[in-house]
């Protein structure tokens, strides 16, 4: 690289700038409204995680590791005694557990569907697409609602079942980490169906018959052709479902009861009723590491799988 | 495209802006989400030709750090008793001297001198009511005039108990049940209160608002909620009761107060006195189903919210019931421990 | 999006490649379980009583409720003004962006610049949307605006991430010849700009377009920390509903609005295709 890069002529050397610099003003406005509204504002976050925190929500401006340091350990209200916070562990766990759960199950159903619309007749994929896209011109909150109605004790899928006498008493989903789970799958699916679609559309079907008559099984080719050619669109969807889910909000709240939290929620609580603004700051900032981390495996893992395809 | 968006941009901009003008004053007015009357907002608007916006919220503490945070346009808020003090005492109200008005010989004896604002300097009762166990009574018929119902619940209940989610209201009913005061920090009683709620939290279902629907559907068959929302349950679901707890349970009383930084005082102060009078605070419970602390307004309301057991209460029932203190912020900080312990 | 760029199927000759065991079993109750929740809360819209649990007959009530209602009205107004705002501006925003990272050599902070943009869909709503009180409350009481414009542009900040992958992930397939050769034809970098690249960028432009509206549309934790004064959308309205009932009413506008949606999706669908 360094070699070529020396060896450019001046001319070229000039032009790069020029690109450079024209690639830079085309991206300044985007840039300017994210920095005042989404980049700016974590900063304040970040400083808010070193403060004490005041008596009724807000923060009083004095340094202050409490924030922090109540992450991970707890000085026990009763005896003193410094012990690990394995409540928040906990809330930890469940979320990285139900987000991970949730990215299996997105794959499970989006793959066949991706692989269904993908070998639809060219002219009616975008219908299929579209159909996919419907539901979710509807506002949040009421499609969680809808769920609440199908899956509570007497709602649909209960009153179904029983009266085709497959079960005598209803399923509690309500209110469980299931509930959640559905909930949450339901919210991120077209977030794995459309990447996955879109690595699929460039699928050489002619290199998969091909395959076919080598392999001679449809799982062997499934296992041996086409999950390693569309790779990367697993990897880009799963990452797209994982990430919102472990900051999910509404649907933990409205589907699970409230009796559970995840780590949205308990950031939430920080802010609201727990009044504690610098745990709920340094929280995020936990949280924003574990997103960081999974990114940076996301980013090696890419990298390697793209090493090997060159 | 293009053109057509930035035409229905400029359509739309023009209906939300038509809507809003041509009234000789304003008023902004920051309440809980479903709770203002929009009768009332009718009459006062047709009244004193001011134009009235609801903005809600959904939790005392979210208000509160909102207002704090500033430049909100906000003229009014409702906090919670409890909550009072807390913005009094951050400097977020003006002495709008309600005990001073036409209409505040109207307000009822207990409420015209309360502990979180005495004399009545700066709020207007605007609703009050009870932390109390909603039953199902074809699920269990024993008593229930007890929190037992959700810290020990009897095997008919079990898995079918919700809690509101409201932590001042859990902990205080818990702290109650094992014999101490709301708002204390004493470890022994709060040790008690801790594995207690923990034991019990097992055999609950959840922890969620929108109780009435859930009675309707018979999802849950006991929670821990608010009275009047007991009331609208027991309308769509028969067999439901509201029991009040023995061993203690809290009240809790909503007022309206004017913020400091309001723009539009002098309506504020109208809209204080407006409230206070018999037939409009009426119009207030009519819509929402809580008590309104105003003598006189009964006769305004429907009969049968007037005569509910849900606002009139048994009195020997009603004595064991006490309106919750703002808690100091050591003991917020133990309840917020003992929360997020029970919650994780 | 699809249609340019398809692989190069053998149409004739079907194989059995096309049908894996199932896949299209699990592909239909896929869509099956997509519209569920939708047919129920259309369905429930029609509802007589003033339950969502409970059927109690057929009617309009809640249509006309909901027609009357002024509050819903203009928060179904606001909503939707903010959401047409945010797609527009997020989209211009977004393509410039796009036309800046793609289809170019690799240059100095182009990773800072992706990182940048994505950074909305990295951190959780919950954070930016009490960053955001801090910083806008400060800069509220400063200057005095509390207007709408503080929703507006935290909307198309999140929104701009959303935009943005539909329009590179197009750009990224359109190859550079045509505006080679349009720039060879002695076109302005505009003209070239507007006649080729962009009537070939627009189902991209279109498609993240309508990721931001729908985005938009949806956000209910960062709209309820920044609002001022009478700025309750459909969703911090529904949110403040939480604590009492949800009627079906919500359902009638829910049900009305996806129609209008739905009617008008299909109208854009059906004139790209003609195009195309």
């Amino acid at each position: 690289m360094n070699d070529v890069s020396q060896s450019l002529s001046d001319y070229e050397q000039a032009a790069r700038q020029q690109e450079t610099r024209r690639n830079w003003l085309l991206c300044t406005p985007a840039l300017v409204v994210l920095v005042l509204a989404a980049s700016g504002p974590l900063l304040v976050m970040l400083f808010y995680s070193f403060l004490k925190s005041g008596n009724y929500g807000g923060v009083i401006y004095e340094f202050s590791l409490d924030g922090w340091f109540n992450v991970i350990l707890v000085r026990d209200i009763f005896d003193d005694v410094l012990r690990f916070a394995d409540a928040h562990l906990s809330v930890f766990w469940r979320s990285i557990k139900l987000s991970a759960m949730t990215t299996i199950t997105c794959v499970i159903i989006g793959f066949p569907t991706a692989y269904f619309i993908a070998t639809r007749p060219r002219r009616s994929r975008n219908f299929w697409l579209f159909l996919i896209t419907i539901p979710f011109w509807t506002n949040l909150l009421i499609r969680t609602f809808a769920i609440l109605e199908l899956i509570r004790n007497n709602g649909v899928i209960n009153n179904l079942l029983m009266d085709l006498w497959l079960i005598d008493e209803p399923i509690q989903i309500m209110y469980t980490d299931t509930a959640i789970m559905i909930g949450m799958t339901y919210v991120y699916l077209p977030l794995m169906i459309l990447p996955l679609y879109a690595s699929m559309e460039k699928l050489d079907f002619q290199l998969v018959e091909a395959a076919y008559d080598l392999y001679a099984t449809r799982i062997r080719v499934l296992r041996r052709v086409i999950i390693p050619l569309i790779k990367p669109g697993i990897v880009a969807g799963s990452i797209l479902v994982f990430i919102p889910s472990l900051g999910a909000f509404v649907t933990p709240r409205v589907l699970g009861g409230g009796k559970n939290l995840m780590l949205g929620n308990l950031i939430q609580l920080q802010f609201d009723q727990g009044q504690n603004w610098p745990l709920g700051a340094a929280l995020s900032i936990t949280l924003l590491a574990i997103v960081m981390v999974t990114l940076l495996v996301y980013v090696r893992y890419s990298q390697r799988s793209g090493g090997q395809d060159g | 495209m293009t053109q057509f968006i930035k035409k229905s941009i400029v359509a739309l901009a023009m209906v939300a802006i038509s809507g809003s003008v041509f009234a000789a004053g304003e008023l902004n007015l920051y309440n809980w989400g479903n709770y203002t009357s929009p009768d009332l907002i009718a009459k006062f608007e047709k009244a004193y030709d001011v134009k009235v916006t609801v903005t809600d919220y959904d939790s005392n503490s979210g208000a509160l750090a909102k207002v704090k945070a500033g430049g909100h346009g906000f003229d009014m808020v409702v906090p919670s008793a409890n909550y009072i003090q807390i913005w009094i005492n951050e400097g977020l109200l003006i002495e709008t001297r309600p005990d001073q008005m036409s209409n505040f010989k109207n307000v009822a004896k207990d409420f015209n001198n309360p502990s979180w604002d005495p004399g009545r300097h700066y709020s207007v009762p605007w609703q009050w009511g009870s932390v109390g166990m909603i039953v199902d009574t074809s699920v269990y018929k024993g008593d229930i005039n007890t929190s037992a119902i959700f810290l020990d619940p009897p095997d008919e209940l079990k898995g079918k108990i919700n809690v509101a989610p409201e932590m001042n209201d859990v902990i205080s009913s818990a702290i109650m049940y094992v014999g101490g005061e709301p708002c204390t920090t004493d470890k022994a009683i709060l040790r008690k209160v801790r594995d207690k709620l923990v034991a019990a939290k097992k055999h609950w279902l959840s922890m969620d608002y929108g109780m009435v629907e859930k009675f309707a559907g018979r999802d849950v068959a006991a929670s821990l909620y608010w009275n009047g929302a007991a009331y609208r349950a027991r309308e769509k679901n028969p067999d439901v009761r509201y029991g009040l707890p023995q061993e203690g349970f809290a009240l809790w009383m909503d007022s309206i107060v004017v913020l400091k930084d309001a723009k539009n005082v002098e309506n504020a102060k109208l809209f204080q006195n407006f409230v206070m009078d018999p037939e409009n605070a009426a119009l207030i419970s009519s819509f929402a189903s809580y008590a309104n602390g105003i003598t006189g307004s009964e006769k305004y309301m429907p009969e049968k919210l007037r005569t509910s057991e849900e606002i009139n209460p048994d009195p020997k029932l009603a004595a064991a019931g006490k309106f919750l203190p703002a808690c100091s912020p050591e003991a917020t900080k133990m309840y917020t421990a003992i929360w997020t312990e029970l919650q994780k | 999006m699809a249609n340019l760029h398809a692989a190069p199927v053998n149409k004739g000759k079907l194989f059995s490649i096309y049908k894996l065991p199932g896949f299209t079993f699990i592909a239909v109750a896929c869509f099956l379980m997509l519209y569920a929740p939708i047919l129920i809360l259309v369905g429930y819209s029609f509802n007589s009583g003033s339950s969502l649990a409970l059927w109690e007959g057929l009617s309009l009530r809640w249509y006309f409720a909901a027609w009357e209602n002024e509050t819903v009205q203009g928060a179904t107004l606001l909503s939707l003004v903010i959401a047409l705002q945010a797609a527009l501006y997020s989209t211009v925003l977004a393509t410039m962006a796009a036309l800046g990272t793609t289809r170019t050599r690799p240059f100095r902070g182009q990773t800072a610049i992706y990182t940048m943009i994505n950074q909305p869909l990295m951190v959780p709503e919950i954070v930016t949307a009490v960053a955001l009180l801090i910083v806008f409350a400060t800069i509220k009481q400063a200057t005095g605006y509390q207007g709408l414009g503080f929703l507006v542009i935290a909307h198309t900040a999140f929104c701009i991430p959303f935009a943005y992958l539909p329009i590179r992930a197009r750009l990224e397939d359109m190859d550079t010849s045509l505006e080679t050769a349009a720039a060879d034809l002695y076109a302005t970098p505009w003209r070239s700009f507007r006649r080729v690249t962009l009537p070939l960028l627009w189902p991209g432009i279109l498609a993240g377009a309508m990721l931001a509206f729908v985005i938009s549309l949806d956000d209910v934790v960062i709209t309820e920390f920044v609002k001022s004064a009478g700025q309750d959308t459909l969703p911090t309205y529904m949110l403040g509903q939480l604590r009492r009932v949800i009627t079906p009413e919500m359902n009638a506008i829910a049900s009305a609005l996806l129609a209008v949606s739905v009617l008008l999706v299909s109208l854009i669908f059906l004139i790209n295709r003609k195009k195309t």
